[in-house]
């Protein structure tokens, strides 16, 4: 951390004195140590690569009409709108394809993919966008700089810009004008130790059940005993981005 | 000659600088925490007075590495802790943005002629509380304690199914 004041750097003495106290101690109580830090409160724990996190959503239980996921969204971030469709922020949405040879339509609902290799990572000129350790895809919104590279880059237009002044935002999720957003999977809610995101939750209330969070690196997880058990596929898996949302029924 | 020139000019600095430590005082004094805001009740803030009002800004730089890039919530410095304790109320009750002429946030920064972008993002209101909530519906708020284990209890279906599966 920089201090850009006259003071004395205090913060550098102390690291000083406590790297030289937990040098001692590592030496004199290992086990000890150890032990309090996998004691430590999910509040200040953090984003762990033990985890990915992932979605999958069954197209066939996507419910023609029913908006709950999108509307959910919107609430829990604060998503306002100013009935410009183009331009209003969208984190997630419904879209139909439509099978032309045969008439059959498909519905479901697109987000941010999560992708292990994300192509709005690599555009970034600043870094704003970036992969936590768990795999999840953010933006950050404090050097983004809002040149719209990724919202390009992105093969499932998962990103929106914010085009206006904002107020009222919610303590879920800062943002404002300028920047670019999307999908943050509950980002909020995962690091207070919870594992349900907001639209899998209005998605469930619906009685529909067409979203399944879960951590992808755990074999006896909800997702990922799905995955075993079912087709599923990835949207554009031919570019090899490795999707952290998958599709079955598609 | 030139030494008693010296001292004079060395005298001259020392009441310069009283004066501005004596009007910084006043502007910055013990009183600058809005009357009716919690903070006003409060003994201190998360750390030292004089500390948090000379490094606020680089706890607050820092921590927000830490909790958007490494997801560490919970911090000791957070700037929704801020605005939780220093929007005061109007008299209907309704919290007033830290951002408004006067209010706490506002007033220091105007003073010292530095306009940070915190705040065109980040709410100027307490999220809970009689604030207006905008887009956010209060019924959403209760969602906020479901966790893990309370998932069961409401997501049956699921968990039997994974339960026989497995």
């Amino acid at each position: 951390m920089s201090v850009k004041n006259d003071q004395p750097d205090m913060n550098r003495r102390k690291f000083v004195g406590t790297t030289v106290a937990a040098a001692g101690a590592v030496v004199v109580a290992p086990g000890v140590l150890l032990h309090t830090v996998a004691g430590a409160d999910p509040e200040s724990r953090g984003a762990s690569a033990k985890h990915r996190w992932g979605m999958l959503i069954d197209a066939n239980k996507c419910a023609e009409g029913c908006s709950a996921c999108v509307d959910a969204c919107n609430s829990e971030h604060g998503l306002t709108g100013h009935d410009r469709p183009a331009t209003d922020a969208q984190w997630i949405r419904a879209v139909k394809l439509k099978d032309n040879s045969t008439g059959h339509i498909n519905r479901l609902v697109m987000m941010c993919q999560h992708c292990e290799h994300p192509p709005c990572v690599d555009v970034c000129p600043t870094g704003a966008s970036f992969k936590r350790t768990d795999g999840i895809v953010l933006v950050d919104r404090h050097i983004c700089i809002g040149c719209r590279y990724c919202m390009m880059a992105c093969p499932y237009k998962a990103r929106s810009f914010v085009h206006e002044d904002l107020e009222n935002q919610s303590v879920n999720a800062p943002r404002g004008k300028g920047c670019v957003e999307g999908c943050t999977m509950c980002v909020h809610r995962i690091d207070r130790g919870e594992t349900v995101t907001a639209c899998q939750e209005a998605c469930h209330d619906t009685g529909h059940g067409a979203i399944v969070f879960g951590d992808l690196k755990d074999p006896d997880s909800e997702i990922s005993q799905a995955l075993k058990s079912q087709n599923s596929r990835q949207i554009r898996a031919d570019l090899k981005l490795n999707t952290g949302v998958r599709y079955s029924n598609l | 000659m030139r030494s008693s020139f010296n001292s004079i000019r060395r005298f001259t600095y020392l009441l310069a600088g009283a004066a501005f430590a004596v009007t910084s005082l006043q502007a910055t004094g013990d009183t600058a925490v809005i009357k009716g805001s919690k903070a006003a009740s409060m003994e201190s803030c998360v750390a030292e007075t004089n500390d948090i009002r000379r490094n606020h800004m680089d706890y607050l730089k820092h921590q927000r590495v830490e909790t958007v890039r490494d997801g560490i919530r919970g911090a000791k410095f957070s700037l929704i802790d801020c605005v939780e304790c220093h929007a005061s109320k109007d008299n209907d009750g309704n919290a007033l943005p830290v951002t408004d002429e006067g209010q706490f946030c506002e007033a220091c920064h105007a003073y010292v002629a530095v306009s940070p972008a915190c705040f065109q993002c980040h709410r100027t209101t307490p999220m809970q509380g009689n604030g207006s909530l905008g887009a956010v519906d209060l019924e959403q708020m209760k969602f906020q304690s479901l966790n893990a284990s309370s998932l069961k209890e409401w997501h049956p279906v699921i968990h039997a199914g994974s339960e026989s599966a497995r």
